[in-house]
């Protein structure tokens, strides 16, 4: 096994393992967009056309949750101090935490999504259109939080802190994913401008975020 | 091969913690640092291990693995000890072996022979005592062969049987033309090392 995949693996095994956070996000998605029924009240209309901007909101917030432990564990355990001494460029060791992080708690939203449409009156059909749409975003929500992750290590300051660095940086994705998904929707604007503009998002940052978070990472070294 | 250390500074905090720090250390030799609590023992070894910029000095390894730098040449045994609670002993060493580039497919069963805790292989680690824990880490170093061990107060957390252990694998390691650099209070076992004993930034140094 390569070191890349060992890495990745060994974070995939320790997010679904006691004490790793793996389903919480999914949890805090599902919750989040269950209650907004109640916020809102019964408008069926209205919380068909309001969805899609809760379900991105909802995974947004779900997928900044626990990112801020992303290098805090190894930083505290002193298991970023080895990552760091390995052959393996840091971007890439950085890049498969990401990835990691990415496939324990974005999927398992992406995969619960058609199913809070009943929450909000979107029918199952159409569904799917935005769990392509979380698809193709999630990734640029993590490698975007990724950078936040890596400062907040490496200025010693958790939590709130990667949620104000981070949720501006956000917006563009949230901007078109939530154009992708309402066009898929309710039109009348055609589907694939905001979507290729989002993979574009997502591809961009999956480049940027590795390379900016082991910068950060490197500059933290004191 | 060889190591050498020249006119070395290192400044955290605004501080300065040593400065115009000389060494030279050849395979087969040991480098014991020793010195008062914030000497600058851990951060010359960070220092060493890539893990800590020194403001001024240079850091020269020669005849080692062509391109690879010092870290990549390098196995740091720090205060903490890098252990995942959730995994079990194996899995911990495993992933190590891996990512430290240990050859494919390498037996970790030796690894964990030599600190004596093959026993304990399938336990989660999160039950094991803090020296158990040392010689978890400690059986990375014999798991992956890296020319110089950079080793903070390896001793600590372990019982003498283990103390004695670890002195063999380093005299192991020495006898095999490995380089060690350790930080230590008391004697740990290496017969002959040399000392560097950090004192102020302001003293002259061996």
């Amino acid at each position: 096994m390569s070191p890349f995949l060992a890495l990745l693996a060994r974070d995939m095994r320790l997010a679904v393992r006691v004490g790793g956070g793996a389903l919480m996000g999914a949890l805090f998605y599902f919750i989040v967009v269950a209650m907004m029924p109640f916020a809102i009240g019964p408008d069926l209309n209205l919380l068909a056309r309001i969805g899609p901007a809760i379900l991105w909101l909802g995974a947004l917030l779900a997928s900044l949750l626990a990112l801020d432990r992303l290098f805090a564990t190894d930083h505290e355990d002193g298991s970023l101090d080895l990552l760091m001494m390995g052959a393996m460029p840091l971007e890439l060791a950085v890049a498969a935490k990401a990835i990691a992080h990415w496939l324990t708690t974005a999927v398992p939203l992406i995969v619960i999504t058609p199913v809070l449409g009943l929450m909000l009156n979107i029918d199952m059909s159409s569904m799917g259109w935005v769990a392509l749409t979380l698809l193709a975003g999630t990734p640029a929500l993590t490698f975007i939080g990724l950078i936040g992750a890596a400062l907040a290590v490496a200025l010693r300051r958790g939590g709130l802190l990667l949620a104000v660095l981070v949720l501006p940086l956000t917006i563009p994705v949230l901007i078109f994913g939530v154009a992708a998904a309402n066009a898929a929707l309710v039109g009348p604007a055609p589907f694939g401008p905001p979507f290729t503009i989002l993979c574009a998002l997502s591809l961009a940052s999956l480049v940027l975020g590795p390379v900016a978070a082991a910068a950060a990472l490197r500059q933290g070294l004191e | 091969m060889q190591l050498r250390g020249g006119d070395l500074a290192c400044e955290r905090g605004g501080r300065l913690v040593f400065a115009g720090l000389n060494f030279a250390l050849a395979g087969g030799e040991a480098l014991v640092v020793t010195g008062r609590n914030g000497a600058g023992k851990s951060s010359l070894l960070r220092v060493l291990g890539g893990l800590l910029r020194h403001s001024a000095g240079r850091i020269e390894l020669s005849g080692g693995a062509d391109e690879a730098t010092l870290a990549e040449q390098s196995h740091y045994l720090g205060h903490l000890d890098a252990v995942k609670p959730s995994l079990s002993v194996s899995e911990n060493l495993l992933f190590w072996t891996t990512y430290l580039g240990g050859p494919r497919g390498a037996a970790i069963r030796p690894a964990l022979d030599a600190v004596d805790l093959a026993g304990l292989a399938d336990l989660p680690a999160a039950y094991l005592s803090a020296g158990q824990k040392r010689r978890l880490s400690i059986a990375r170093l014999v798991a992956v062969r890296r020319p110089v061990w950079l080793l903070d107060e390896p001793t600590s957390a372990l019982d003498t049987p283990s103390q004695e252990r670890l002195a063999g694998l380093m005299r192991d390691h020495l006898g095999s033309g490995g380089m060690i650099v350790a930080a230590a209070h008391g004697p740990i076992g290496l017969d002959g090392a040399r000392e560097l004993r950090l004192g102020r930034p302001a003293e002259p140094m061996s």
